[in-house]
């Protein structure tokens, strides 16, 4: 079982059917989160990215162990980006293969998920005349 | 007795520091709830987060969780990756 788990400053979205195949792997199935142009009609022109970095990596780590507890996983990744993105731009991958479609399926929407949940990693909006850190005030 | 106190996302902007060295008395200061108690005294916007969480040593802590001197003490708002 191999699990690659990190934070970069940029996501190279071409390596990861390579980080994910192997021989025993007949399904591979990947989630790509990028910058989406506007949220509640207003445009944003990008979005930041702030990670308690050493944390994040930990409980990164616990999300692929905990979805290859659970599923008949190969190989899992886990990549989040951090600093300026801009529209477009990848900013999350998670991904997993298995023996049948199935269990990688499951396991990357788990991956993002929980992800979203738990990993200490923070999002400000930037729009032409404002930011906004996302999520912060009820 | 101290921690290193880190702050990230609004928490950084509540506060206007990334880090810092809190100070304490163990009678005001024993665990992680009564600092949480303190530190909105300290900065009153912080109660107006949707939530926040502390992570001792990089580790999610529970309100009963007994500091220790230098330990790494985060205060996590609500978190927003992917």
């Amino acid at each position: 079982m191999k699990k690659t788990v990190a934070i970069v400053d940029d996501l190279d979205t071409k390596t990861v059917y390579e980080e994910l195949s192997d021989r025993s792997s007949g399904g591979i199935c990947v989630f790509f989160g990028a910058v989406r142009e506007f949220t509640d009609n207003e445009e944003v022109t990008a979005l930041e990215f702030e990670a308690y970095k050493s944390m994040a990596l930990k409980e990164m780590d616990k999300i692929a162990d905990m979805a290859i507890a659970k599923w008949d996983l190969n190989k899992v990744v886990i990549k989040h980006a951090v600093g300026k993105k801009k529209v477009e731009e990848p900013v999350v991958i998670v991904g997993a293969s298995s023996a049948h479609r199935s269990a990688c399926f499951e396991a990357c929407r788990f991956l993002i998920d929980t992800l979203k949940e738990t990993v200490p990693i923070w999002k400000k909006e930037i729009f032409k005349n404002k930011s906004v850190w996302v999520s912060a005030h009820p | 007795m101290g921690v290193e106190m880190l702050f990230f996302g609004i928490a950084k902007d509540i506060v206007g520091v990334s880090q810092m060295k809190f100070s304490f008395t163990t009678e005001t200061v024993g665990s992680v709830g009564d600092l949480k108690v303190q530190l909105i005294k300290d900065y009153p916007a912080l109660s107006k987060l949707s939530t926040f969480a502390i992570a001792v040593n990089g580790e999610y802590a529970q309100d009963d969780l007994v500091l220790k001197n230098n330990d790494e003490v985060a205060v996590i708002p609500p978190v927003s990756g992917g």
